[in-house]
């Protein structure tokens, strides 16, 4: 029963590891920067999920809402942060971008204050019974079910759409998909909303699990999502979604077997670490 | 007087930090997101060492050949990726090194090393020390800028490629720097765990790693001068300005951000732009 409990603990963190995760590979893939800030983009969702939710808006209009206007926000960080940036080493955007995101950390202590916000009443907590003795909270259940739904309409949009065919021309060569007519602006300004937009749904996710926003809540994320793009071979969509998972599944486990030599969030970077040094390129890409 | 002694000496102890980090990130060019690991290691060494019964003065030999070991390893690293893969590396060294002591009884865990004796002299006495250490540290790196050692340094900074086609051996340069950089750390931090007189998981975590970073940044990567007048305003402006203490990330942060976003090469740099469109003609 453990076994199974956190199996699916595992699941449900790393469905949202891979909500958070994407965003990140598609700013990299695209752009080539490592988008720290992207999490507090994340913890902005989450915040945006509770006011709605609190203010009477039904859960459904919270994560739509949540997810358009940060994606909108997502749009706004492009354009202000990140393309003066383009042409200088990639090592000053991700710098930028720590800044951003320790900066943004501290603005929504000094408006949301310091202790967090929670649902007044919080919505799908009902248990639902999955097969006999076995019970799993709604909330968990929809956790899954929206990432593989989102996940999908993604690899949709990216494989059968004109925009997602001039997506994937920018990725593999921006100026060849230029010549060819392609708007980049408009497919970085889709990437980063698309991006963003995830990230605020995972955001309100977690809130739903936890019933907590902290302005800290991206804290752990930011770093440990560079961790999972790298495990995942750098710009490698499957590979992040694999990666995301097999976190996901390995901490859960590894807090009970190995929590007393490393800590939970310390696992992510051991393996970050290792895989650095053994195989740069990342461990699904063969080269 | 005690009350400027205190803040003398946590200036000099952010100095040397700062310009530890400079060594590294400015001089060879090789960022370290992880760099209060180093800071927490020296403190720790001490911090057991000066309980044990040893004096600060001869605890910060172990202190700075510990963090410089480590240093050493992590250095290795650089010699396998490059620019921000080495950055997130580090960063991830940060964290391991925070997650690992959270779970050592024998570093006190969660609640970290409490009661660490004063210094012989007290609080003068440690501002001397500090002060000291400061100084030579300053040396060492005016010495090494003005060096062959520098000269490496920077040819491995601006292009590591070209550098090791004139010849010049880049990996054993580069762990050289790391060396020196994280072994001025670990002096730093131990120097620090007397001045605090309690340390804990929590003093060496991302936040210092960017706080020092953010000195270098906003000073001038790579400027001696430039840096060294950035970590003394940012390390002190928190004990002047209750304001400044409230929203010490947002300003950092906020500082980090602009600096790159505007003025990547810092103080440094734009006090060299104004006085060279001063002076020419």
């Amino acid at each position: 029963m453990l076994f199974i409990e956190l199996s699916i603990q595992g699941l449900v963190q790393g469905a949202i590891y891979a909500l958070i995760a994407l965003g990140l590979v598609l700013v990299y893939g695209l752009l080539r920067i490592l988008h720290v800030a992207h999490a507090a983009l994340y913890t902005l969702g989450a915040y945006f999920g509770i006011i709605i939710v609190n203010a009477g808006g039904h859960i459904v209009i919270a994560i739509v809402l949540s997810m358009v206007l940060v994606g909108l926000i997502g749009i706004g960080i492009y354009r202000f942060a990140y393309k003066p940036l383009l042409d200088k080493p990639p090592l000053i955007a991700l710098i930028a971008s720590i800044g951003l995101f320790i900066a943004a950390e501290e603005v929504y202590r000094i408006i949301f204050g310091a202790y967090g916000m929670s649902f007044s009443q919080p919505p799908l907590q009902q248990q639902i019974e999955l097969f006999s003795g076995f019970h799993l909270s709604a909330s968990r259940i929809c956790v899954v079910i929206l990432s593989v739904l989102f996940i999908s309409i993604l690899g949709w949009l990216a494989a059968s759409t004109r925009t997602g065919v001039a997506w994937r021309a920018t990725v593999s060569d921006p100026d060849m998909a230029a010549s060819f007519g392609v708007d980049i602006e408009r497919v970085r300004h889709i990437n980063f909303f698309i991006g963003s937009a995830l990230a605020a749904l995972a955001g309100v996710m977690v809130a739903l699990l936890s019933n907590l926003v902290e302005p800290t809540m991206g804290a752990v994320p930011a770093y440990k999502a560079l961790a999972i793009i790298v495990l995942g071979g750098l710009g490698s969509v499957r590979g992040t979604l694999i990666a995301s998972l097999a976190l996901g599944i390995i901490e859960s486990f590894g807090t009970i077997y190995a929590g007393h030599i490393l800590d939970r969030d310390a696992i992510a970077f051991a393996f970050l670490i290792i895989v650095l040094m053994i195989r740069p390129q990342g461990l699904l890409i063969r080269r | 007087m005690s009350y400027e002694i205190t803040i003398l000496s946590s200036m000099s102890i952010a100095i040397l930090f700062a310009l530890s980090l400079n060594l590294i990130t400015g001089f060879c060019g090789q960022v370290s997101l992880g760099h209060a690991a180093f800071y927490g290691i020296g403190a720790y060494v001490a911090a057991i060492l000066t309980k044990a019964g040893w004096s600060l003065t001869l605890a910060l030999f172990p202190a700075a050949v510990t963090a410089g070991a480590v240093g050493a390893l992590v250095g290795m690293a650089s010699l396998r990726v490059r620019h921000d893969f080495l950055a997130i590396t580090t960063m991830g060294v940060g964290f391991l090194f925070v997650g690992i002591v959270r779970k050592q009884d024998a570093l006190g865990g969660e609640i970290g090393i409490s009661s660490i004796p004063s210094v012989a002299f007290g609080r003068p006495g440690l501002l001397m020390l500090a002060m000291i250490c400061m100084a030579l540290f300053i040396i060492l790196c005016i010495y090494i800028r003005r060096s062959w050692l520098g000269f490496a340094f920077e040819s491995i900074s601006d292009d590591e490629d070209t550098a090791r086609t004139f010849g010049i051996d880049v990996s054993k340069f580069k762990l050289l720097a790391f060396v020196i950089g994280t072994a001025g750390a670990g002096i730093a931090g131990g120097l620090y765990a007397h001045h605090i007189r309690f340390i804990g998981p929590d003093s060496f975590g991302f936040v210092e790693s960017v706080t020092v970073l953010a000195m270098v940044i906003v000073g001038g990567i790579g400027s001696i001068t430039g840096v060294a007048v950035a970590a003394a305003v940012l390390s002190t402006l928190p004990l002047w300005l209750q304001f400044v203490d409230d929203y010490k990330l947002l300003i950092y942060g906020s500082l980090i951000f602009l600096t790159m976003r505007f003025a990547p090469n810092g103080i440094s740099g734009i006090v060299r732009a104004l006085w060279q469109r001063h002076h020419s003609p």
